[in-house]
Formats: C-alpha cells, sequence, structure tokens
C-alpha cells in the first residue's frame, strides 16, 4: 500500500468519528459504575495531594515554599504531569493488544488505538487541572503572565508521550516482556521526577535529572506557575526529545503495523 | 469496462511464517540473535492470485479447510496486507465476519452500535439517521440499553448483522455468517441479503454449504493449498469442489476415523 499524503488525511477524516468514540469509550468506561464518576479526575488527585503533603510536610518536618510554590502546589504539579505521562503511555502501549479481537476482524487506521488512548489521558488530565487552579488560588500564588506560557510544557508532554507511546506500542506486540520492563522505567522516572522533593538539593545526582525530560516538562510547568520562567536549556532539550520521539515513534509504528496482525 | 470492477486482485501471495516456538519475549530473541537461529519455517496460505470481480457479482469462493479461503478475504477486507501483489476495491466494504467482534462487552448495545458503525467508518449523523431501523432490524427491545457482555451469543450476532447491513454496502463479504442466530432471523437475514442482491451489491461468500452457494451466488472461485484453479462459472466450480480427488480422501479419511470411534 503505497499511501500518499493526502490519503492519509482522508482517511484520517474517514474515522475521525471513530477516534472521538474510542476517546469517550475509554473515559466513560474508566468511571462506570463508580459513584462519583469523572468527578474522580477531581478527588483522586486532591486526595494524593493531601497524603503526600502529609507525609512529607508534617512527619518529615519540610515545609513552606518549594521553587517558588507551596508546597502542596509543587508536589501536585509534579504529579499531575507525571501521572499523565506514566497513564498515556502505558495505555497506549496496551491500546494495541488490547484491541486484537477488532484488529483481526475489520480494518481500521491502526494508529487509531494508541492515540485515542493518549488523547483520552490528555482530556482527564486537562479536567484535573482543574484541582490545580483551585488549589493555588486557595494557597494564593500570585498571578503571572508566565502562566500562559504553561501551555508550552503541556505540548511538548503531549508530543513526548505519543512518541514513546507508539514506540512503546509497536514493541509490545513483538515482545510481551516490555510492560513489566516499563513498568520499572517509569518507577525510575517518577524518582527523578523531583514530585515530592526538592530538586535544587540534589547536587551530585543532579544530573540524573536533567536527563530526564519529563523532569525537564515538570520543571517548566513549575517555573511557568510560579512566575519564574521558562527555563531554556530544559525547554530546548525536552522540545527536541520530543520531536525525535514523535518522528521515531510514527516511523515505527508505520514500517511496523502490517506485522501486527501476524503477531497478536 | 474500468467502471464496472469492484474487486481486482493482482498476483497475491500471503506468506505466514510459522516459527515452531513463538519468539515473543526479549531474552529469547536476544538468545536466538547471538545464536542467529532465527528461523523461520515459511507458509504460502495464498500464492499467486489474480482475478477481478466486476460490480454485481455474487462470487462465491469454494476450497477445502486450510485452501485460503479465509485469508482470502481478510485481505480484501483491508485486515491484512499481502505479502506480494496488490489488491484494488472499488466501493465501501463491509464484512460480515464473525458478528459482534469489534462489541465492547461492557457497552450496551446502543453504544455499540455507535462504536461499530464508527469502526465501520461512519459519521455520527449516518448512524443516528439509521439508529432507530438497527434497532428494530435487531428486534432487541428494551435489551438495547443492557450492557453486551450480558447478551447471549444469538443476541449479539442480531445485533451485529443488523448494524453491518444497515450501512448499505457495496461489497459485502460473508464468512459463513448465516449460520448464526435462530431460523426466523436467519431467514430474515436472508430476505435482506436478497434485497441487496436485487440491489446490485457485490458479494463474496464462503461456504461449505452447496445449497446456500446456489441460492446466492452466479460464480465461483474455487481454491487449492492456496492457489486458484478456478474461476469462473458456479456451477463448473462447484463441480470441480464435489469431484475433487482431494475432497473424495478426505471423506474417506473421515469415515476411516468414524470407524475407528
Amino acid at each position: 500500500m503505497n499511501v500518499s499524503k493526502s490519503h492519509v488525511i482522508a482517511n484520517f477524516k474517514k474515522y475521525r468519528y471513530l477516534l472521538s468514540q474510542l476517546i469517550i469509550k475509554d473515559i466513560k468506561l474508566k468511571y462506570r459504575r463508580s459513584y462519583l464518576g469523572i468527578l474522580w479526575t477531581l478527588v483522586e488527585p486532591l486526595l494524593t495531594m493531601i497524603v503526600l503533603t502529609m507525609v512529607f510536610s508534617t512527619f518529615l518536618g519540610r515545609n513552606g515554599i518549594r521553587g517558588g510554590l507551596p508546597f502542596p502546589v509543587y508536589i501536585l504539579a509534579g504529579r499531575l504531569l507525571y501521572s499523565f505521562f506514566s497513564g498515556a503511555t502505558k495505555g497506549a502501549m496496551k491500546s494495541v493488544r488490547g484491541s486484537a479481537a477488532m484488529i483481526k476482524k475489520v480494518y481500521v487506521p491502526k494508529y487509531m488505538y494508541p492515540l485515542s488512548s493518549i488523547l483520552s489521558n490528555f482530556i482527564t488530565f486537562l479536567i484535573s487541572l482543574i484541582v490545580l487552579i483551585g488549589v493555588s488560588v486557595v494557597l494564593k500564588v500570585q498571578p503571572d503572565w508566565w502562566m500562559f506560557a504553561s501551555v508550552i510544557p503541556l505540548i511538548i508532554l503531549l508530543i513526548m508521550s505519543v512518541g514513546v507511546g507508539l514506540i512503546l506500542a509497536t514493541f509490545s506486540v513483538f515482545f510481551r516482556d516490555l510492560e513489566y520492563l516499563w513498568g520499572v522505567a517509569l518507577m525510575l522516572i517518577m524518582y527523578t521526577c523531583a514530585i515530592f522533593y526538592d530538586a535544587d538539593r540534589l547536587s551530585k545526582y543532579k544530573w540524573l535529572l536533567n536527563c530526564n525530560p519529563v523532569y525537564g516538562v515538570i520543571r517548566n510547568f513549575r517555573d511557568c506557575i510560579s512566575g519564574v520562567g521558562l527555563h531554556m536549556p530544559s525547554l530546548i532539550y525536552t522540545t527536541v526529545f520530543g520531536i525525535i520521539t514523535l518522528i521515531t515513534g510514527v516511523v515505527l509504528f508505520y514500517k511496523k503495523q502490517d506485522e501486527f496482525i501476524l503477531h497478536l | 469496462m474500468g467502471k464496472n470492477i469492484a474487486i481486482k486482485a493482482d498476483n497475491i501471495s500471503m506468506r505466514f511464517n510459522l516459527s515452531a516456538d513463538k519468539v515473543d519475549n526479549l531474552k529469547e530473541y536476544f538468545i536466538r540473535f547471538v545464536k542467529r537461529s532465527i528461523t523461520f519455517k515459511e507458509f504460502w496460505a495464498l500464492k499467486n492470485i489474480s482475478f477481478t470481480v466486476e460490480k454485481g457479482d455474487r462470487v462465491a469462493i469454494l476450497g477445502y479447510n486450510g485452501a485460503g479461503k479465509s485469508t482470502l478475504l481478510k485481505i480484501i477486507a483491508g485486515v491484512l496486507k499481502p505479502t506480494e501483489g496488490s489488491i484494488k476495491t472499488y466501493g465501501r466494504v463491509v464484512p460480515l465476519l464473525e458478528l459482534g467482534a469489534g462489541f465492547d462487552p461492557q457497552y450496551t448495545g446502543a453504544e455499540n452500535i455507535y462504536l461499530y458503525g464508527a469502526i465501520l467508518g461512519h459519521t455520527k449523523e449516518f448512524i443516528e439517521q439509521r439508529y432507530d431501523s438497527i434497532v428494530e432490524f435487531s428486534e432487541l427491545g428494551d435489551f438495547i440499553d443492557v450492557p453486551v457482555k450480558n447478551y447471549s451469543s444469538g443476541m449479539r450476532a442480531r445485533l451485529g448483522f443488523s448494524i453491518a447491513t444497515v450501512v448499505e454496502p457495496e461489497i459485502l463479504i460473508l464468512d459463513e455468517v448465516l449460520s448464526v442466530g435462530d431460523v426466523k432471523f436467519r431467514k430474515k437475514c436472508m430476505r435482506y441479503i436478497n434485497q441487496m442482491l436485487d440491489g446490485g451489491v457485490t458479494v463474496l461468500f464462503v461456504s461449505h454449504s452447496v445449497n446456500q452457494v446456489r441460492k446466492i451466488c452466479n460464480k465461483g472461485i474455487f481454491l487449492d493449498h492456496g492457489e486458484l484453479t478456478f474461476a469462473g462459472d458456479l456451477e463448473k466450480a462447484i463441480e470441480i469442489y464435489e469431484n475433487d480427488e482431494q475432497y473424495g480422501r478426505a471423506k474417506r479419511r473421515r469415515r476411516r476415523r468414524m470407524n475407528r470411534i
């Protein structure tokens, strides 16, 4: 199938409704039969924020301002971004194998599955940002023009998630082990994201954090909220990383997608 | 002539790699890679198949188990990509393979109508317009708001058939689907298919039942071990199918096995 660019676009238009259906399905089924339903996207991060704040400020006696932000806001910003990344990449990884029954029977552009899973995670993530706004208002974070720039790290994170998600989706079809490996890798990413500790306190291992593109995104996001402004080296690093993973992911997925069915 | 062609298959071949033990984890793969022993046994499910189907033709695909019929249908449906050769289809292909395979068990029947419609590449408006007639055709009544996981297999098949038919296929692929549902619904399906045949839909039909084939088709293709040995007149294809030496051999083998039991 020599697919030209216009063909890809026409195909996307044809299946646009499917994409929205898959996204809605993801979100609907996640909260079906729970009493709070979609409200969980707000309650859950709020509760974990409270727990983490309690553990790290009350028990360990650390309090006050982190990176120009009140500790709860600092934690919440980090955790929301990280859990979007982890949820989206995990979802994308499992999406192709999870839709095996469908892939074997009906033709559908296969990227729909990882893409819809990432986008549904992104939508719930955007909803959960309401909590961050609420907590910031309550804790009197000074509004600043830089807040509007916080969209930039979020876009970079989305691009990164799509790239990583496509790569994982492709490989996990051929190697089931990847699901476990990625779980471990995510743990490493989480601990080097400085979600609940102050990154500036690390001096010797700071380079480890700087290598972690998710940390770069979180850092820029926090700096935008606190009004410090974008950190240029991190911005460049995460943008380049995002674009490279996106291109790799798209090319890899595109080249291998016809073999998926033989391995599912 | 070009406008009247519905399907054009050009030298299609399909290769499967059969490895005795499936390598699906990194460790195995790595060990084998180092030892250079990633060997595959090749299996050609289809070999150099070329044919054209004209619009309005109802083609029966005949052949014994393992002849490559389902593989061919999957290639036409776009699910599988042929290893070699190319296939072109003109018009909307609706595969009726294993009805309801695309359903989400947690979704209700109503939600699945939209989901399945979207999978077949339709817009929201298109499905909304036809929603009522789909529900009516399926005869599910109030069950339409029950999650599909609680459906019986007959109910699921009914819903699947209803969705697939209401969406006006131009090329219909039938793979022994007519053996589902109760007699009443099966008759209804046959009526519907006949109605579509009158409307000039192109059909590809796989069945082992010569009677059903005669009812629906006007042309036949005979596949033998992945090779196209005959394409053309239906009666001739059926004759080959019934008189093939292998058919007799298989029959004898079956009889022998029966005797042993």
